[in-house]
């Protein structure tokens, strides 16, 4: 395996396979301040130009964290299919974003081959993929996941609904749920951030939020976004839930620190397909972001691109419903500006499509960063085109709860406008019952919160 | 066709004059100018923008319950203009918010000591995590030297990224807390008051004053709706061993979210939840459900 490279007649060398990744990664100052990233602009070239000639298999050799050390590594191994590996194994990083961007290369021979790619070989080949040839590659797959709605086909595009309320107020969640819906919003899930932890808190929304959906036939799925171990109590204590929330890392470690672990994920979903509302299969959801390692001081001097990959690695093993990616909630220790805001945002819908994932994205700044609306809005647009599942929809765009900015209930509708998409199938019927939606296109009704009074 | 259009005007001329007559209050300002001179007072409540609401006395029981952008209606599928300006200009005082600096005066009023963190500046606090969860070597012999030891609960009040959050909150939260505290024979520390300061400088702070519970009461990152949102960090006994969901948080503590004093009384229960089970964070969530 090669590390060093000449260009510009000057020579780099690179220690590792983590090294190579970590100085290949665009500008983020999360691998900055993890003392990781490269030290020049040309340094991160050389790092491209060594990975770009590694071989698959030598990225296969050298885990960025051991596999006996790390049991996000170990299900990524466990879970690869080696006669898919072995195909293609001899094939340099560069060969691979090539294969990809190849117009042989449709989405029935992308999801096979993504089932011989370890985590670090899709982080790897995105290191060579610039914004255009990441939408690309991404429009090209798609991947569908089923709970009580269909999630993924061709020509749609769902929201969350995210009614959150800075005390849980039920009464003012409901509001927003209504406008929400109203807006067209609320076919992936209606989801709720709960401020109030506790069992008998989130039990109270599982249940007004699942009465809402019955009176109402709304065609989607209830989720409070709680600790996975709070809505497995809820669950066990008889709460209607359709769709398990979690956060998850790229490192045990970091796992450890959100207080999960492979053994409660598999518990939580058997739990869930045993007790929960849902049609199913796909009755969990996931939320990563680029940095969260970072901020918990768990990378192990892995890059934050790459542990986001790897925490798709992980993801997959649960067969989620949806995977939310919120790059740009955490600040600008990790995501500095819009432009590498914008940037990771790419990166992750294309490393969670290439892992098979159903995938969305929450193009997310806070008010420490050095953001603002107009960032969000092209991240928003772009990852659109690129084809993502589903976006978030928050009332006027401000999580009153979060403190931070998310799509709106009016960029949902913008995004299915601009884009000619129609919501999820079922959802589009009910939309059209209840008079909020005609031939794709919100009616006069819409946006109205009193329809459902 | 005609007819049609006709009767869309008509519609469209009796929601201006019930938006203008409903709404005349708020749109005064708008419309003062009367001399050319006279500023624009743009204003600051929100907007039911929905034009023709099948209850417009319910859609404004809705918009009273919530802090949340609803009832705001919509230009085609975007916002109207007067709620996207608000919006940008909920954003711009957010984004001020985050740099300025603490008034040193309610500090001595509180009675808090103050410790730095290795933190020198506003840039390096936001950009570099490690400098805020570490105190100056000059703060940890001061807090040798002058700390409270071996007592039950530590408090510990830091700026974060909103000293807006200080200045709403600590005043009438400190004292409940402090009450609710002595109320169940719980003892504390002297409160500590720590500039720039990250969540886990209350292990390092622990560790010193050797408590058996640490509560940081820290400004978190101003929102739209508020740059006055306060969060409480609480773990029992910190180690090396400690993750983050062994501390158990309680968030938005403000005037549109949990009020101070409220919180303040909230807080010492927990607290004497802690100490009682001895332990916090998911693992409390569990042995309290129980």
């Amino acid at each position: 395996m090669k590390l060093s490279c000449v260009i510009r007649k000057q020579h780099y060398q690179f220690s590792s396979v983590k090294d190579v990744l970590a100085k290949a990664s665009e500008e983020k100052s999360g691998d900055q301040m993890s003392r990781i990233g490269a030290q020049s602009a040309l340094e991160r070239m050389a790092a491209k130009v060594v990975l770009s000639e590694m071989l698959l298999s030598d990225i296969y050799e050298n885990p960025v964290i051991a596999y006996e050390d790390d049991e996000v590594t170990r299900i990524i191994y466990d879970d690869l299919n080696l006669t898919v590996y072995n195909e293609i194994k001899h094939w340099t990083v560069g060969e691979l974003r090539d294969y990809i961007l190849s117009r042989k290369a449709r989405m029935p021979e992308l999801t096979r081959l993504s089932r011989g790619l370890t985590s670090e070989m899709i982080a790897a080949v995105a290191k060579l993929m610039s914004s255009i040839d990441l939408v690309m590659a991404s429009q090209k797959m798609r991947y569908q996941a089923y709970c009580n709605t269909l999630i993924g086909e061709p020509g749609r595009l769902a929201f969350r609904c995210q009614p959150n309320h800075p005390i849980d107020d039920p009464e003012g969640i409901l509001a927003s749920i209504k406008e929400g819906l109203s807006y067209g919003s609320g076919d992936a899930v209606i989801g709720i951030n709960p401020n109030n932890d506790s069992v008998e808190s989130v039990t109270k929304l599982l249940v007004m939020s699942h009465e809402f959906i019955q009176r109402w036939q709304i065609p989607t799925q209830n989720c409070v976004l709680a600790h996975i171990t709070t809505q497995m109590q809820a669950l066990r204590n008889g709460a209607p839930i359709s769709l398990m929330f979690q956060s998850l890392a790229g490192s045990q470690k970091a796992n450890e620190a959100f207080g999960v672990s492979k053994e409660i994920l598999d518990e939580g979903m058997e739990l869930m397909l045993r007790y929960g509302t849902a049609t199913g299969p796909n009755v969990m959801y996931f939320e990563t972001g680029q940095g969260s390692e970072v901020s918990l001081d768990s990378h192990e001097g892995v890059d934050m691109q790459t542990l986001e990959s790897r925490t798709y690695g992980f993801c997959r093993h649960w067969k989620p419903f949806m995977v939310n990616n919120v790059s740009g909630f955490i600040g600008p220790e990790t995501l500095y500006d819009g432009r590498q805001m914008i940037r990771a945002d790419l990166e992750d819908l294309f490393m969670g499509k290439m892992h098979g994932l159903p995938m969305g994205i929450a193009p997310t700044y806070t008010n420490h960063m050095y953001a603002d609306q107009n960032d969000q809005e092209i991240a928003g647009m772009l990852t659109a085109l690129a084809g993502a599942n589903f976006y978030m929809g928050v009332p006027g765009g401000d999580d009153v709860m979060l403190s931070y900015q998310d799509t709106s209930y009016h960029d949902d509708a913008s995004l299915r406008e601009i884009l000619g998409l129609r919501p999820l199938r079922e959802f589009e019927q009910w939309l059209e019952k209840m008079g909020i939606m005609e031939d794709g296109r919100l009616t006069e009704y819409a946006g109205d919160l009193t329809i459902f009074d | 066709m005609k007819q049609v259009n006709l009767d869309e005007l008509v519609d469209r001329v009796l929601v201006e004059l019930a938006k203008q007559s409903s709404s005349s209050a708020k749109k005064e300002p708008l419309q003062a100018g009367a001399h050319s001179s006279d500023p624009i007072y743009f204003p600051e409540d929100k907007e039911m923008g929905v034009e023709k609401p099948k209850d417009r006395e319910s859609l404004e029981r809705a918009m009273s319950r919530t802090p949340a952008r609803i009832g705001i209606g919509r230009a085609g599928t975007r916002m109207k203009t007067r709620s996207y300006l608000q919006f940008r200009i909920d954003q711009a005082a957010a984004r001020d918010a985050v740099t300025k600096d603490i008034g040193e005066d309610l500090l001595r009023e509180l009675g808090l000591p103050i410790l730095q963190t290795k933190s020198a500046d506003m840039q390096e606090y936001l950009m570099n995590l490690e400098s805020g969860r570490r105190l100056s070597d000059e703060s940890v012999r001061w807090l040798e030297q002058n700390g409270d030891k071996g007592k039950d609960v530590q408090i510990v009040v830091s700026d974060g990224l909103s000293t807006s959050a200080i200045e709403a909150n600590i005043p009438d939260l400190l004292p409940a807390l402090l009450q609710g505290l002595a109320l169940r024979n719980i003892s504390t520390g002297k409160p500590v008051f720590v500039k720039r300061g990250r969540v886990w400088v209350q292990d390092q702070i622990a560790s010193i004053v050797k408590c058996k519970a640490v509560i940081s009461l820290i400004g978190e990152r101003p929102g739209l709706a508020t740059a006055e949102s306060l969060s409480a960090y609480m773990i029992y006994q910190p180690s090396a061993q400690t993750v983050e969901s062994d501390r158990t948080v309680i968030s938005n503590i403000h005037r549109g979210g949990t009020p101070p004093i409220e919180a303040g009384a909230y807080l010492a229960e927990l607290l004497d939840d802690i100490l009682r089970y001895q332990a916090s964070g998911v693992t409390l969530a569990r042995l309290r459900s129980r």
